[in-house]
């Protein structure tokens, strides 16, 4: 017995090490998702019914020009400032609503010049044909930002008992109902409901003129 | 005088190739996971514009209408915008037709939830969206997905 044979190397753990890899990338790698913002067209309506009378200041126009320059309230602004603008519009809280309730949540100047009430706060979006998609995209943003701003300073305030860690607590609170997409949380629903209903997105966008 | 001959006189053993298998396996498990599956190639340039406050796409109830420039291997079609449905260049008036297309060929229960995927490419004009939105609403589909990349917050 001088000479041995090297034994053979044991397999057996080989799958064990393969499964490990396995589940390893599953479950670091993300498969990418699309992700942008969601929009809600109106429908089309044939109806000759004399639109309601909005009054000037609780409509916040905001043109955009071929330049892809900004027309906010006549006034010329750049982007960077869209945001906080239009912050100070829908927070204004100046008056009542429709039921004749004060806005007991606004934190804004309360000004005689702006809107009454989130309910009765209106941004009116219009561009030209020759606008750029990028720019369009950007004013949507800054526009969703602003609502989602205020959605979130609602829901801390309202809600931040119940999620005591969470930074965004809107965000959060999203997140859970994408979560249990398929376990109906009503109390979360209505929760939802209630920050949107306090800062409803009113947001309408007018055709471009043809010409 | 043993019963048993020692074979091969000290040769080594082939390597076992039992878990030949699991390795390919694995990989093709991981191929499977990673890759994702792109059911239109694009005729047009499509770079997405940026946002920062998105929301997640559900993509079994979704359509994608692509628009922007003919790419570089598409020069034939023009230098203006043009409106992608699935492999073909489609005209404005097409999309309504196209996107009831598309509905149909959604399972039943989606057919009502249905959303529209719009995948511009951020030098276009905003005119040429517009008149898309205008056919959606005459198909009544009426959400709408702008797709866009994520911006980063500052």
């Amino acid at each position: 017995m001088a000479k041995r044979s090297a034994p053979e190397v044991n397999a057996g753990s080989m799958a064990d090490i393969a499964f490990l890899l396995l589940i390893f990338f599953l479950v670091t790698t993300t498969i990418e998702k699309d992700k942008g913002l969601l929009r809600s067209l109106p429908p089309i309506d044939d109806t000759e019914v004399e639109p309601p009378i909005i009054k000037q200041k609780n409509l916040f126009t905001v043109l955009i020009n071929r330049n892809n320059q900004l027309l906010v309230e006549e006034e010329e602004m750049p982007l960077e400032e869209l945001r906080e603008a239009t912050i100070a519009f829908l927070d204004n809280g100046g008056g009542t609503n429709a039921a004749g309730e004060s806005c007991d949540y606004c934190k804004g100047e309360r000004s005689e010049t702006s809107s009454d009430h989130p309910d009765k706060a209106i941004i009116s979006m219009k561009h030209d044909r020759e606008t750029s998609y990028e720019q369009y995209m950007d004013v949507q943003n800054e526009l969703v930002a602003a609502y989602n701003f205020l959605r979130e300073r609602e829901a801390t305030r309202l809600y931040k008992k119940y999620y005591p860690d969470a930074d965004k607590v809107f965000t959060a609170m999203l997140e859970e109902k994408e979560k249990n997409q398929f376990s109906k949380d009503e109390k979360l629903n209505e929760r939802i409901e209630t920050i949107k209903k306090l800062f409803p997105m009113k947001l309408s966008e007018a055709e471009p003129d043809k010409s | 005088m043993s019963k048993f001959k020692k074979g091969g006189k000290g040769e080594l053993p082939a390597i076992s190739t039992a878990s030949l298998p699991d390795i390919v396996f694995m990989l093709l498990f991981f191929f499977m996971v990673a890759t994702v599956m792109r059911d239109s190639s694009l005729m047009i340039e499509n770079q997405l514009p940026s946002a920062d406050q998105v929301e997640k796409l559900k993509k079994d109830r979704t359509i994608f209408i692509y628009a922007g420039k003919p790419s570089s291997q598409f020069k034939q079609f023009g230098e203006e915008p043009r409106i992608q449905f699935n492999d073909a260049f489609i005209g404005v008036d097409d999309v309504k037709p196209s996107i009831l297309q598309g509905i149909a060929d959604l399972n039943e229960e989606l057919q009502s939830k249905v959303v529209v995927g719009l995948k511009v490419d951020k030098n276009t004009n905003a005119g040429l969206v517009s008149d898309i939105k205008q056919e959606l609403r005459k198909a009544n589909a009426l959400k709408v997905m702008y797709i866009a990349n994520t911006k980063t917050e500052q």
